[in-house]
């Protein structure tokens, strides 16, 4: 006999207490099953569901066909069966939340969620904190039992302290934080003692509400009795083991442990120490990237305009415009019924999307700095670019050699291609500086105005000798730089200097002054030191 | 709407208590933030305040308006010379995730709007708390542009509607509480400082203090009339002392010695702008008023320096010491050991 088919009979038994279970593996056996003992039915709730289905709101379509608003108060407030959140993984967190805030104010419905997820996806903790039982259905089979008797005698089921502080010290040996567990443990060794038939819950109770709510929240392993003294509990114990010499709690607590470890499955205790040691944290933080991620922008209103070229009907708003107008189309257009909705009062939603960065290098390629350390340049860039990518950002590629700039590379996303064009990078020739500068803020210009926003990264020794009209002059190419750097800095783009030269007092300084670069030498930076400031700077922009 | 747990039955969370039962002796403390593990009792607390606090006298227009300041009270109530009057308990208001700007800041009727063509306007969740408290649970994971539009009611104590033609401002004296659990998504630093006090919520440690609240938990959940009834007295004794401590409020002498002291302590930490010892003196003296001391003392401030200031530190990635160390070792250099 599973214990799950337990646990399924135990939430039929008392809902109210025990609110719900996660289930992971084939469902189906449990849900006929709890449906069969619980006489209530299930309604599915898919993790795409609309907010307005759960929290209630108005019904459009009835509103419309009545001509005056019908609203409907939204499945949490009114469903009382067994809501079966399918691929309950991908549901929201914010879906989660409102469901978790109706199960507080001690909703009428069950939660039975099933996780369908691989790896690391895994049902919203607010919601895994506020049901009973997390199971795993594998090799579940129905339990043939009738709920009625026990149904009766659940009110008048007994429990004594000993027992409660027995499941509170266990809960605390398994390193619980959160105390829901531990009551919903006492309501389960309750129902338990009512299933078998009993009016006082014993150990064997306490122990079976151990092994399916505690155990599966374990977040320490218990420790072993003997490096107990740590714990403070048992001189305050009250009254150790008075009639017919059973257990004292702590001596039930070690007893349920027991228990508990025996539960777990040999592969559990790794994954415990793996995933249950920083609970939240990383489930958590893929439960808010997902959010945005799922998201084409974030909605900013609405406007007026037709539905169409992909453009979202709001048909709220869409109603609100149409409304003011309705006594004085109905007198015009008597015949007509319901909502009338005109042309001008479409309104269509609007999303704003998030803003990429898109990183522009541009790399001096002249003999100079070739010279020096364009492997070294041509490395760091590599990693920048690898970072680019896992951060989804674009990159552009320019390079200035001989008499002129040139664009490697226009924004892309594609990591191949810019890998390739660096690779592919010629070397030697003068150092058109200058023209460098003002064809970066080309490219930069170009992103802004197509809503990104460019970070500018140079690698250069700064050592100018091809002034802006091409001529091979040192003082004048130095001064058209400056002037470049200057406008770059006018125009507000963020920008990082890299400083291929072996001192920190070159032009290369000056020229990341000049620009309000942040400045950062090279032979004082290795690769993962740029890297590190790029990213800054791009979280900086961002 | 079921029975809440009593706000006295509450047991282990002394921090949490003692901070929401501060802002209810001077909602000028500003909004309170409990951060802390799940299931620890944070929105038992904030929802048991409701059937706690004193019932309040109010006008019967939708906002609820106190009959005795005129200048809290909505438009319409100020155009009438005689209200008709009603009691009714401080409002809670959850703030559910999923809210709408629409549905906190109010919006076109749409009921009026489709049946007369009439323009009106619905009020939302700010008008339904106003006077009383709105509670967002899981605040870290609400939309910035919404917790900015509340933090910026709760300082203005009015919530003002322009859109969709309406043009509606009405009273919104907020205090805000959020919970959360910073494992799930930090909030902004600038939102961080305009909540009045932050607590931090923890696990209780000792089996003695679980089996209490298990069991009170549970005999709660079994029989709430009696467990409730169980707990009247406390209940009103609590209330008492507030409507007390609301009565003195204004009494309580604040020594120059202690705001120096206290602005010695915002230095030490270097907390940024004035509204951290602004706080912390509002909390000092709303303690003091509740333990029904005359003036505010050291101890007042010692105590009420981490709930106040803990949320204001600037944090240095590289120091792991937790905010409530650093006050801690701040307090003992400013006042001595």
């Amino acid at each position: 006999m599973s214990e799950a088919a337990l646990a399924c009979a135990l939430l039929a038994l008392d809902p109210e207490g025990l609110k719900g279970a996660i289930l992971k593996g084939p469902a189906d056996g449990f849900l006929v099953s709890l449906r069969h003992l619980s006489q209530r039915r299930t309604h599915r709730i898919p993790p795409h569901i609309g907010m307005d289905r759960l929290t209630g709101s108005i019904d459009v379509a009835a509103t419309l066909k009545s001509g005056a608003p019908v609203h409907d108060r939204g499945l949490l407030a009114e469903s009382d069966s067994l809501l079966l959140l399918t691929s309950a993984e991908r549901l929201s967190s914010d879906k989660a939340a409102l469901i978790a805030a109706a199960m507080d104010h001690g909703a009428a419905f069950t939660v039975i969620a099933h996780d369908e997820g691989i790896d690391d996806e895994r049902v919203a903790p607010i919601l895994a904190e506020r049901v009973a039982f997390l199971l795993d259905l594998k090799g579940f089979e129905p339990l043939d039992i009738d709920i009625t008797t026990a149904r009766k005698l659940l009110p008048h089921v007994a429990i004594n302290d000993r027992i409660t502080e027995g499941l509170c010290q266990t809960a605390l040996a398994l390193g619980l934080s959160s105390i829901r567990p531990a009551v919903m443990a006492l309501r389960a060794a309750r129902a338990a003692a009512a299933l078998d038939g009993r009016a006082e819950v014993d150990d064997d109770d306490a122990a079976l509400a151990a092994r399916l709510i505690l155990a599966p929240r374990a977040v320490t392993y218990p420790a072993p009795p003997e490096e107990e003294p740590d714990q403070p509990a048992p001189q305050d114990a009250p009254e150790p083991g008075e009639e017919d010499g059973s257990p004292t709690p702590q001596e039930l607590a070690d007893r349920l442990l027991e228990a508990v470890k025996a539960s777990l499955p040999p592969g559990l205790l790794a994954a415990l120490e793996k995933n249950l040691r920083q609970p939240g944290s990383k489930a958590g933080a893929g439960a808010v990237s997902q959010k945005t991620g799922l998201r084409r922008g974030r909605p900013a209103g609405t406007r007026q305009g037709e539905p169409k070229n992909g453009a979202r009907l709001a048909l709220i708003d869409t109603l609100r415009a149409a409304a003011p107008w309705q006594p004085l189309r109905r007198r015009s257009n008597p015949s007509a019924k319901g909502v009338q909705v005109e042309k001008a009062d479409f309104r269509i939603r609007r999303f704003k999307e998030k803003r990429e960065t898109t990183a522009i290098f541009a790399v001096d390629a002249s003999g100079s700095a070739a010279l020096h350390r364009m492997a070294e340049a041509k490395g760091a860039i590599e990693l920048l670019l690898a970072d680019c990518y896992v951060r989804r950002d674009r990159t552009a590629l320019i390079a200035f050699r001989g008499k002129q700039a040139e664009v490697l590379l226009p924004p892309t996303r594609s990591l191949q291609r810019a890998k390739k064009s660096l690779a592919d990078l010629p070397g030697g020739g003068g150092t058109p500086l200058a023209a460098g500068i003002e064809q970066s803020m080309l490219v930069a210009t170009q992103v802004r105005r197509a809503g990104g926003i460019p970070l500018v990264v140079f690698l250069t020794d700064g050592k100018a000798n091809i002034a802006r009209d091409g001529t091979a002059d040192r003082a004048v190419a130095l001064r058209d730089a400056e002037a470049a750097a200057r406008a770059l800095r006018l125009a507000g783009f963020r920008t990082l200097m890299i400083d291929l030269s072996d001192t920190r007092t070159g032009p290369a300084a000056k020229l990341a002054e000049a620009m309000g670069a942040d400045y950062l030498p090279l032979p004082h930076a290795d690769a993962s030191r740029i890297s590190a400031s790029v990213n800054a700077a791009m979280k900086a922009g961002a | 709407m079921s029975l809440r747990y009593p706000f006295s039955a509450i047991s282990g969370q002394d921090e949490l208590l003692l901070a929401l039962l501060l802002t209810a002796v001077d909602p000028l403390i500003g909004g309170l933030l409990a951060f802390g593990d799940r299931g620890t009792g944070k929105s038992t607390a904030v929802r048991a305040l409701a059937a706690l606090l004193p019932e309040i006298r109010a006008t019967t227009c939708a906002y609820h308006c106190d009959p005795d300041s005129a200048s809290a009270q909505c438009d319409h109530c100020r155009k009438e010379a005689t209200h008709k009057l009603r009691k009714m308990s401080i409002p809670v208001v959850d703030l559910p995730l999923g809210a709408t700007e629409d549905r906190v800041l109010g919006s076109l009727n749409l009921e009026r709007a489709l049946s007369h063509g009439e323009k009106s306007f619905e009020p939302g969740l700010l008008a339904q708390a106003n006077r009383g408290y709105l509670y967002v649970d899981e605040v870290n994971l609400l939309e910035d542009h919404i917790v900015d539009l509340l933090l910026d009611v709760a300082a203005s104590g009015e919530n003002v509607v322009e859109r969709e033609g309406l043009s509606v401002r009405h009273p919104a004296r907020i205090v805000l509480v959020g919970s959360g659990n910073p494992e799930e998504g930090e909030l902004r630093p600038q939102l961080l400082d305009r909540f009045g006090l932050s607590v931090e919520v923890r696990t209780p440690t000792e089996v003695k203090t679980w089996v209490e609240i298990v069991k009170r938990r549970d005999a709660f959940e079994r029989d709430p009339e009696g467990f409730t009834a169980l707990w009247e007295k406390q209940e009103d004794q609590t209330r008492r002392r507030i409507v007390k401590a609301r009565k003195h409020l204004n009494d309580v002498e604040v020594p120059d010695a202690i705001l120096e002291r206290a602005a010695a302590l915002c230095i030490n930490l270097k907390t940024d702008g004035l509204r951290g010892q602004l706080t912390l003196m509002r909390a000092a003296r709303a303690l003091a008023a509740y333990e029904g001391a005359k003036r505010v003392t050291d101890d007042h401030l010692k105590r009420m320096a981490a709930p106040s200031l803990r949320h204001r530190l600037r944090r240095n990635p590289l120091d792991e010491t937790g905010s409530t160390t650093r006050i801690d070792r701040a307090v003992t250099e400013v006042f001595g050991a």
